[in-house]
């Protein structure tokens, strides 16, 4: 039984391949460097916003992205050192 | 005037230098005037591949900075009186290699020859590119495998851009060659099949070689493939993919190795 499920669970991996090709090319084809300029961009202005109001250590700044057939998510996790100590904002106690 | 060829790929291994042997000595042996061009200076085989490495005195380079002329430099095949071999300088650089020096090669060639056909190396530096640069047809070698696909796709969108003949607005004719391909594997659903690679790629088809050690049997003896071992499966797809070139209409298959009647009442039939 178990050789028989392990049998029919084995996926072929080909169409895995053609997927993945079809979603990067997609990606690659948009303009290659461009792209990669605009998310150095995007980074550089997000970052630049938030060292504004707090400082910020770049090594607790981390960036991830997710490119997909639909959508893309550019993810930006910044770890804001003190703010637990502030007082809450005005209004924002209720 | 002659038809300029590059045999191109991106990435390395795939098959470029086996394929410019073979297409080459298939298209010589159907009676074109064929020259082999090998673009990979500093790091040359096509000499080795074509069983010539010992006649070559001069080179490309040489030719370009005018240290020998045409004449002196190409190389006749020995079996095929209507081949021949312009070898890479295997000691420079391919700074070396200049697009008007390129340009000028090119052009004395294409009035000697029917088809000349340039041998790009791997990457996508100044060698490739001075690889593709003058060509009016490109062969684009591709494994079915993730990354020989990507590398074809960036190959491709460069033929589109920077060559001579997309700078005019003209149109670039490229074909798809899949090798080292195992219909087995493929149907199995464990390698990209043919039809995967052609939508993702969108170009036309040229010829499918199987995965065959008559490949390497006949890299050993210093011969292509379709002159060593003419009746072997890849051999005889390259033949096929020759008779594509010159514009005969002609049903790609894959072939199989000959080993009894069964087998070649088998021959696969695709696309």
């Amino acid at each position: 039984m178990s050789f028989l499920s392990s049998f029919l669970k084995k996926r072929s991996t080909a169409p895995v391949a053609r997927d993945r090709l079809q979603i990067l090319l997609a990606h690659e084809r948009m303009g290659g460097e461009g792209q990669d300029d605009l998310l150095a961009k995007l980074h550089r202005e997000i970052m630049e916003v938030i060292k504004r109001h707090v400082s910020v250590d770049q090594d607790k700044v981390q960036i991830k992205m997710d490119r997909g057939a639909q959508c893309s998510v550019l993810e930006i996790d910044v770890e804001v050192p003190g703010l637990t100590d502030r007082k809450p904002a005005p209004g924002n106690n209720g | 005037m002659a038809k300029v060829l590059v045999v191109t790929s991106g990435k390395g291994g795939v098959g470029k230098t086996t394929t410019t042997a073979a297409l080459g000595a298939a298209l010589a042996k159907a009676g074109q005037n064929v020259v082999l061009v090998d673009f990979d200076v500093g790091l040359r085989n096509l000499d080795l591949i074509m069983g010539a490495e010992r006649r070559v005195v001069f080179d490309l380079i040489n030719v370009i900075q005018g240290d020998a002329n045409l004449a002196q430099a190409l190389i006749k095949d020995k079996r095929i009186e209507t081949l021949s071999l312009l070898p890479a300088s295997q000691t420079r650089d391919k700074d070396a290699l200049t697009a008007e020096g390129v340009a000028k090669v090119i052009a004395e060639l294409s009035t000697k020859f029917d088809w000349v056909i340039c041998d790009s190396p791997a990457g996508i530096e100044r060698g490739a590119q001075m690889a593709m640069h003058h060509a009016d047809m490109a062969v684009i070698v591709t494994n079915p495998e993730v990354s020989s696909v990507r590398d074809s796709d960036r190959i491709i969108g460069m033929l589109d851009s920077t060559t001579d003949k997309a700078k005019k607005g003209e149109k670039m004719e490229k074909f798809l060659l899949l090798t080292r391909y195992d219909p087995q594997r493929a149907a199995r659903g464990d390698m990209l099949a043919t039809d995967d690679v052609l939508e993702i790629l969108s170009i036309p088809l040229l010829g499918i070689v199987p995965e065959s050690q008559d490949v390497l049997k006949a890299s050993n003896l210093g011969a292509p493939v379709t002159i060593a071992e003419p009746e072997s499966s890849a051999a005889r797809a390259y033949a096929e993919a020759a008779r594509r070139l010159m514009g005969e209409d002609v049903k790609v298959t894959v072939p199989v190795e000959r080993k009894g009647l069964l087998d070649w009442l088998f021959r696969r039939r695709v696309a």
